[in-house]
């Protein structure tokens, strides 16, 4: 066992280098009922060093958003405007050769299920060395001492007498490493990470957490991280953007919006965690639940469950425009912070 | 793990003794075949308490789960249901436990037949009950009734479940178990499946059903918020040993067994004051149950284990003054607080 502090304050600091900008992203999927808008004009930034956290619940567009910036995007869902500026090149203009050679050693990616996101028929060595043979011409040799390097790096125990080895061979723990391992193998400047710790379990989501951690400050990487899990973006994110209906709601550093939430969906959800309230009390809940996106209403997408809604609501869908607090030390002045609601004030505690 | 002698109008509904179920699965590595997924279980739920049910995957909950609605045998030890063992039971008297033993899934999208509407799917259960209600109309009353009681609309009772949001699903599942009056329901990830937002719902129909019908829960999670939220007791399991159990606020506020407190410790806190707080990280992962180790289970990732532990296997102590607070420990925690995650030395 190993005891480490978490929790050390975070402050965004804005003269770390943006990494990742993304503005006004739409993203359209093609259904049986027609095309629907999964991602709606989302923008948001990733800092050096700093790990932002994408925050929704399933269907919210915050996986599609992150495979949007990867170039991964299934092939009925296609990017209809906004920029995607890594390190200032739009990823969106490229030609997805360019973006191969361009993204492909910047930005590592980590999906949910790493069963899945393993090739079943491939030693993982084999599969940790292909970006360095991909990227940097190695030999099949130099690729593997790459592979157990990256094992080492990322904890496997005995990697020279694992590298052989097939996915099947690893507990999922060791697996989501593996996938890790390959994510970082190029030193990329944006890290996304897609549920990195949903399928396993709590003693192994810390230590997954503790890697990813270590690994960001190591190489000052940006770290997207998406996460249904209020708890994890609280422990492990500086910034966070709320999303609801594929639409960014409330965005700022955590520490402030987690402590006075600005916007009524983001006030509700942290209402519903069950850790303050007393046992067996009424836990305060949002009626209702999110809209399909065939059914994303005009104005405002979050009126049908909001305690606040009003005609305007109905009427004009809220920008996502900057909140000023009345009590100035909870606003980081580096951080500005927004939300997309006609009553924000109204929220301000 | 004997609770404090009950009166015998306080008896436990369920009390399970010393239960032992091993599968006999593919040759692992060692050579071993025989995977003991319970090993000697004690446990009981009371009228009307919620029994939460703790441990990360193949800790053997489930295997548990099944068998207390009995889905298993147990190879050795007993199950008593009010008094009498359910596996002795056959024909009416069988039929009548059954009733009174419902289960409500994890998944609301795989355990609804989609292609039945909500209203049969709920009336279903009287298939096998007949007496309960003898005609239609009783019938058709009643799922309108129980409709209501979970939340949904009488006019829902047409509707297939591919209508329904997630949320709506489980209520769905939770009027099926309702149809019988049962006396215990198991609760087997009831809300892992739901986004937070209805999470919350489902959690406060169940609170508010078991408070107007008294029934029993055993609610099986691995969200140790949810756990606290909803349950009068706990037991934590790891490799098919309940290794600590107690009252939710003795076993989350002291927990005795290092197990509980990492567990504790490594679930995420919604806490964003900037306090400092110490976690523990464990090393490793859950051994294969097919090769537990010798002596204590947790020994393997347990920063306290001696000699003894390999030995030996922990007897279960009283954890303190507390009443019913057990833990399997040759070394429990004993200076340690943990409150919200804190680890600090106790005054």
């Amino acid at each position: 066992m190993s005891t480490v502090t978490a929790a050390e304050t975070t402050t965004t600091d804005r003269s770390l280098p943006v990494v990742l900008k993304v503005e006004g992203l739409n993203v359209d999927l093609r259904t049986p009922r027609g095309t629907v808008r999964a991602v709606d004009n989302v923008g948001f930034e990733a800092r050096a060093g700093q790990t932002l956290a994408l925050l929704g619940e399933s269907g919210c567009g915050k996986s599609m958003t992150a495979k949007a910036v990867a170039g991964l995007l299934d092939p009925i869902a296609d990017v209809d405007g906004g920029e995607i500026l890594l390190n200032g090149t739009d990823l969106a203009r490229l030609s997805p050769k360019q973006r191969r050679k361009f993204a492909g050693p910047e930005l590592g990616i980590v999906f949910q299920d790493a069963l899945t996101a393993l090739n079943p028929v491939y030693p993982v060595g084999a599969q940790l060395g292909e970006a360095f043979r991909i990227h940097h011409g190695l030999s099949a040799k130099e690729a593997k001492a790459k592979a157990v390097d990256l094992m080492r790096r990322v904890g496997i125990p005995e990697p020279e007498a694992r590298v052989n080895a097939y996915p099947h061979q690893f507990s999922g723990g060791m697996r989501q490493r593996i996938l890790i391992a390959m994510a970082v193998a190029l030193n990329p400047k944006l890290l996304i990470a897609d549920e990195p710790t949903t399928a396993l379990d709590v003693t192994v989501q810390a230590q997954i957490m503790a890697l990813l951690k270590s690994l960001r400050e190591e190489s000052d990487m940006a770290v997207v991280l998406i996460t249904h899990d209020l708890a994890v973006v609280a422990e492990e994110a500086d910034t966070v953007a709320v999303m609801y209906a594929g639409n960014v709601v409330e965005t700022g550093r955590v520490a402030d919006v987690f402590a006075s939430p600005r916007h009524p969906y983001t006030k509700g959800l942290l209402e519903s965690v069950p850790v303050n309230a007393e046992r067996g009390a009424e836990l305060n809940s949002i009626p209702g639940s999110p809209p399909e996106l065939h059914k994303i209403p005009a104005g405002c997408v979050y009126q049908d469950r909001c305690p606040l809604v009003q005609e305007v609501c109905r009427a004009e869908r809220p920008k996502l425009l900057p909140v000023v607090s009345k009590e100035p030390a909870a606003a980081d002045g580096a951080t500005p912070r927004a939300a997309a609601c006609h009553f924000s004030e109204e929220l301000d505690k | 793990m004997t609770e404090t002698r009950i009166q015998s109008n306080d008896r436990p509904l369920i009390e399970v003794d010393g239960v032992t179920k091993t599968f006999h699965v593919a040759k692992s590595a060692s050579g071993n075949s025989r995977l003991r997924a319970l090993d000697g279980i004690n446990l009981s739920v009371r009228r009307g308490e919620t029994l939460g049910l703790v441990g990360e995957s193949g800790c053997g909950k489930s295997t548990l789960a099944r068998t207390l609605m009995m889905l298993e045998r147990p190879d050795a030890g007993a199950v008593r249901f009010d008094g009498t063992d359910p596996f002795g039971l056959r024909g009416k008297e069988l039929l009548e436990w059954r009733r009174r033993v419902q289960m409500v899934f994890q998944d609301p999208f795989a355990s609804l037949n989609a292609r039945m509407t909500a209203g049969e799917i709920i009336a279903e259960p009287w298939k096998a009950h007949r007496g309960l209600y003898k005609t239609s109309r009783e019938r058709e009353a009643r799922v309108r009734e129980l409709l209501h009681m979970v939340g949904l609309r009488p006019s829902d009772a047409k509707k297939s479940p591919q209508e329904f949001s997630g949320g709506q699903r489980q209520r769905i599942g939770i009027a099926r178990a309702l149809a019988l009056n049962p006396d215990v329901i198991i609760l087997d990830e009831p809300v892992s499946a739901l986004d937070l937002s209805v999470q919350a719902q489902v959690l406060n129909l169940l609170n508010d059903l078991q408070q107007r019908l008294g029934v029993s829960y055993v609610f099986i999670s691995h969200d140790l918020s949810v756990v606290r939220h909803v349950a009068d007791r706990v037991a934590v399991m790891y490799l098919g040993r309940i290794i600590e159990t107690g009252r939710t606020e003795d076993v989350f506020e002291h927990p005795r067994h290092p197990y509980t407190a990492a567990l504790m410790s490594a679930s995420p806190k919604l806490d964003v004051s900037g306090a400092e707080r110490q976690r523990i990280i464990l090393q490793g992962e859950i051994p294969s149950p097919l090769d537990p180790p010798s002596g204590c289970r947790f020994r393997t990732r347990c920063w306290k284990a001696q000699d003894v532990c390999a030995e030996q296997a922990p007897g279960s102590e009283p954890a303190g003054k507390d009443a019913g607070h057990l833990a399997e420990c040759h070394f429990p925690l004993e200076t340690l607080k943990v409150r919200s995650g804190e680890l600090a030395p106790m005054p």
